[in-house]
Order: structure tokens, then sequence, then C-alpha cells
């Protein structure tokens, strides 16, 4: 019966708790012990038991928070040194909206340190490993969050999204991650990291579970003044096929950097939105490709901001031993963060600093401007733009740690989306090899929309994901 | 630069930063030979104005949940050590 339930999508077993068919103690008692075999280090907490009684669309559904989001009582780190132990006063407004739509917190996911990571190696409470191959990275940072998903430890989950940091995890790890529109969802009692990107969103095995969390968390909240939800909401999905949509594929992007087996999975994707009866034409977006030189100047330059507030005063750990204020904060600080932390940190300092400021965020902040204008170009004559989520399947343990702008070049394709604040979804297309070869891996297939489109994109990532059928699992076949 | 970040860096984790930051500044400056001259600068995607909420007095968080989360509370208060090296 236990095996069974962990079968269920998020809408089936709701529907069936629902119906008085399954028991929310019993479904949560499967779930939990699914997440007690976490063998993938996804979890830094787990939830005793079912907790609230909240009646709505997700009565008794368990789901897998990530520590980047505040929780009333139960710790809550960012996947930092600096914050071990911390227990927030106050829960985030995501977790409370799934609470009173009747979910359970299952756990708090492991995640690269205050979200900067495209591996979850910036962990302070070591890395996670991919449900695949546990050899690889899950991808990151709402790393925690995709491997529970793809690895059968939660039935979904929510992450955040900075510059990919849903999408890409949920490329790594065979499941569907949808980062919405900026503003669609309220970032408060989420831990900031880049404030002007930063976006809640659902990680869940298909497209229609995605849309019933989107549902709940998405909304107007008088705690986040840049919150505004999504006009209508999401409702039912409905579309069978893709009849009269035009798939935009961007010239720019589409460069040598793109792994064989992630361009054939790509390219026969493509192939299956034409039999759908869309339309696939190469568009110019000219500044795409300099996404990741705006991304990692105002990225850091945010995160430098807001990351000001750990300083060993209020909450949190403070050094020993400091013999004055000034050196109390030094040593915390440099105690307290990871190597990753520091450097944006550094960077974001250098980017802000007088003299530099127009040169780096000024002129950052311009070619988002542009790449915006690129995309709104585009969304004249297409419905929507896709990519391959990440150049590449995911990578192995410590292959890039050595080397910074080869992690940041994951971002590549996810990256302009944030910049320009428009939805985007990654939906499993395929299994292919990796560059250097090996088992086959999961590939994601990327769709962005127009701002506050996600049911139309919702409803055609729905009807794709159908024609793909994919039903790969992690350690089945190719193995 | 990590003075002002209120970072306290050994020398060997500067020579190491040096580097690495120095390799991502040669990426991030391609962006100086686009052609921004009248582009405005984008600081928020989307178009908001004036959002406010009415001005109702609420309570705060009890002052004791507060300072429990401190790592040095004392007297009602978050203690520090004196901003004045000794």
């Amino acid at each position: 019966m236990s095996a069974e339930l962990l079968e269920l999508t998020v809408a089936e077993a709701a529907a069936r708790i629902a119906a008085g068919e399954v028991s929310r103690e019993e479904y949560f008692g499967a779930w939990h012990e699914a997440a007690a075999g976490d063998e993938l280090n996804a979890y830094l907490w787990r939830a005793e038991g079912v907790s609230g009684e909240g009646e709505g669309p997700l009565a008794g559904i368990p789901v897998a928070v990530k520590d980047l989001f505040c929780t009333e009582g139960v710790p809550t780190t960012a996947g930092s040194r600096i914050l071990e132990g911390h227990k927030p006063l106050y829960t985030s407004t995501a977790v409370r909206r799934l609470a009173e739509a009747g979910a359970e917190v299952l756990g708090k996911t492991n995640m690269d340190e205050f979200a900067m990571g495209s591996s979850n190696e910036n962990s302070a409470y070591g890395p996670v490993l991919n449900p695949w191959d546990r050899d690889r990275v899950p991808g990151g940072s709402s790393g925690g969050s995709a491997a529970t998903v793809g690895g059968g430890l939660a039935p979904c989950a929510i992450g955040t999204d900075t510059g990919g940091s849903i999408r890409q995890p949920a490329a790594f790890c065979g499941v569907v991650g949808l980062k919405p529109t900026y503003g669609a969802i309220s970032r408060y009692g989420m831990i900031a990291f880049a404030s002007s990107l930063d976006q809640c969103g659902p990680i869940t095995r298909d497209v229609a579970d995605a849309a019933l969390l989107l549902d709940v968390l998405q909304g107007r909240d008088c705690c986040d003044s840049t919150s505004v939800g999504i006009e209508g909401g999401i409702g039912e999905l409905g579309r069978e096929d893709l009849g009269g949509l035009r798939f935009a594929v961007p010239a720019e992007l589409s460069g040598d950097a793109v792994e064989a087996g992630v361009r054939g999975v790509f390219e026969r994707t493509l192939e299956r939105i034409e039999e759908l009866g869309g339309e696939v034409a190469e568009v110019p977006l000219p500044h795409a490709e300099h996404g990741i030189s705006a991304y990692y100047v105002i990225a850091p330059a945010e995160a430098s901001s807001n990351l000001a507030r750990y300083d060993g005063v209020r909450y949190g750990m403070r050094a020993e031993g400091a013999g004055d204020l000034i050196e109390m904060y030094e040593t915390t600080r440099a105690q307290g963060f990871g190597d990753e932390v520091k450097r944006r940190i550094m960077l974001g300092t250098y980017a802000l600093s007088s003299g530099y400021y127009e040169a780096y965020y000024g002129r950052a902040q311009r070619v988002r401007t542009k790449i915006a204008e690129d995309f709104d170009a585009a969304f004249a004559e297409f419905d929507f733009v896709v990519t391959p989520t990440s150049p590449s399947v995911a990578f192995g343990l410590g292959e890039k740690t050595d080397d910074p702008l080869a992690m940041y070049m994951n971002d590549f394709f996810t990256v302009p989306m944030s910049l320009a604040g428009i939805p985007a979804i990654s939906i499993p297309a395929g299994l292919a090899e990796p560059g250097g070869g090996g088992p086959r891996l999961p590939v994601g297939f990327q769709i962005a929309a127009p701002a506050f489109a996600e049911r139309k994109l919702l409803d055609a990532a729905q009807a794709l994901e159908r024609a793909i059928g994919f039903d790969a699992r992690p350690g089945a076949g190719d193995g | 630069m990590a003075r002002l970040a209120r970072l306290r860096l050994s020398e060997a984790e500067v020579d190491k930063m040096a580097g690495e930051l120095s390799g991502i500044l040669e990426h991030v400056d391609r962006i100086s030979e686009l052609d921004l001259d009248g582009v405005e600068p984008t600081s928020h995607v989307i178009e908001l104005e004036n959002v406010l909420r009415a001005d109702e007095p609420r309570p705060s968080w009890p002052r004791e949940a507060v300072l429990e989360q401190a790592p040095d509370p004392a007297d009602g208060a978050f203690r520090v050590p004196s901003p004045q090296a000794e």
C-alpha cells in the first residue's frame, strides 16, 4: 500500500485523500518513511508527524521546503554556518499559504549557501547527491528540493530561483521546475539573496502538480510590496495540442557550449512541438548572451547588501574572542560564510564601490533593460521562447568547484529570463549521455513566456509533456 | 575591499580570490563593448507604483522571543564588544 501511495502524483493523492480513500496520516506516514531513508543528504530537517489540519486543495500533501524559507520554530539555515540552529520567529508567506491549503511541511531541504551556486556543493552541510548518479551533482541552488522529488523522497517541493536555481536542478534530477513571473509569489520570509531576481516556485513530478502548487502559492501579499499575484489564478489545464502556438529558438543561445546529447534531445523536442501543431522558428535575442555578465554583477551587488545583516549581533553565530566590534563583525563573517558567498560579497562590494558603480552596476542594469526588450520583441511574434535548460546534463561532484566562471556558465540559458522577470519552466525531455560518456541522464527543456502568462505556459508545457511521455526513473534501465 | 565588506580574509584567501575575481571581471567586462547610451537602467521588472497599506498599529514581536535568537543578549538588549579597541 505504502509503495503504491508513493507512485501517486500530488493531484491524484489529493483527490484520494479528499474522497476519504486514504487518510492524511497514512499518506504522510508513507512519505515520512521515504524521507527518513534519505541517502542523498537532501534533507537538513524532517518533520515528526502531521502537524496541520488545514482544508483545501492540498489537504494532506507533504511538501519538501527549501531551507531558505523561514518556518516558525523550525531550524532555517539557508545552507549557511552563520545561521546554524537559527529558528525564525515567523513563517514565510509561501509556506503559510501551503499550510492554509492543507499541505504539511515534510522537511527542510539542503541548498547552496544563501542560494549561491549551481551544484549544491556550496552548502555548509555537505553536497546533495544526484538521485540518478550519486557521483554527480543535483544542480543548484535548490538541489535538495529537486533531489527529494527526483529521488522519491517527497511528492513535491518548493525552491527559489534567482538565475536558474529551480529550473537547472529540476533538469538535472529529471523533474518539473517552474520559476514564475517576478511578483507572482510573495517573497516575505524568503531569506534574501538578490531581491530584484529572487522568486519562489514549485518542483514537481509533472506539470499538473506544478500548476496546482502555483495556484496555491501565488497572490498578492501585504508583507511584500513587490508581490502582485497572477490575475485569475491558474485553474484547470486542458490543451491537448500546440496548434496555433509559435515557439522561438534564440539564435544566440544555441552556441557550441551545448553538449551533443543535450542538443539531440532539444532538437527531438522541437520536432515533437511541430508534430503537435506548433510552429518553431529562430528569433534573435542579441543581448541574451550578455546575461551572465549582467547577472554576475547585479546578483552579487544585491547580495553584498542583503548579507550585511549577518553581523553576529541579532541572530545566528558570533565568532569568539574578538577584541572590538569591527573585529567581531569581520571574524564572524569570515567563519560563518563559505567561499562562494565570500566571493560574491567581494564581487558585489567591488561592483557597487565608488568609482566602479557606473562601469559595473549601472551598465549591468542597462543590459538588463536590453535583454527584457529582446524578449518583448520576441513575444510580439511568438508565444514562447525555448532553450535547453542547461548546456549539459548533471556534471560530476567536484568537477567545476575550482573554476567559478565555468560554474557560472551553467546558468547561461536560465539567467536571461530571470533578468527579464518572466516565467519559465523546465520539463524533462529525455535522457542523454554526458559529454564525458557514461550512463544517460535527464535533460531539461525550458519554455519561457511573457510576464504573468503562467496559465498559457503550463498548458503548453503539459501538452508537450504528454507527447514526450518521459517515464524514466533513477536507477532503472540505463544504469 | 575585504575591509569594506567586513570580511577577514587570510593572505592565502586574498590571493586565491584575487585571481578568481579577475577572471570573472574579465568576462563581465564584455558588457563594456555594448552601446548602452540612452538605455534606461532596470532595477525592477514589473510595473508598480506606490504600494501602500493602511497605517494601523500592529503588535510587534515580544522582546524576549527576539533576544532568544541573539548570540549574546544582556539586560533586554543585544550585547556587543566595545567599538573601541582596548
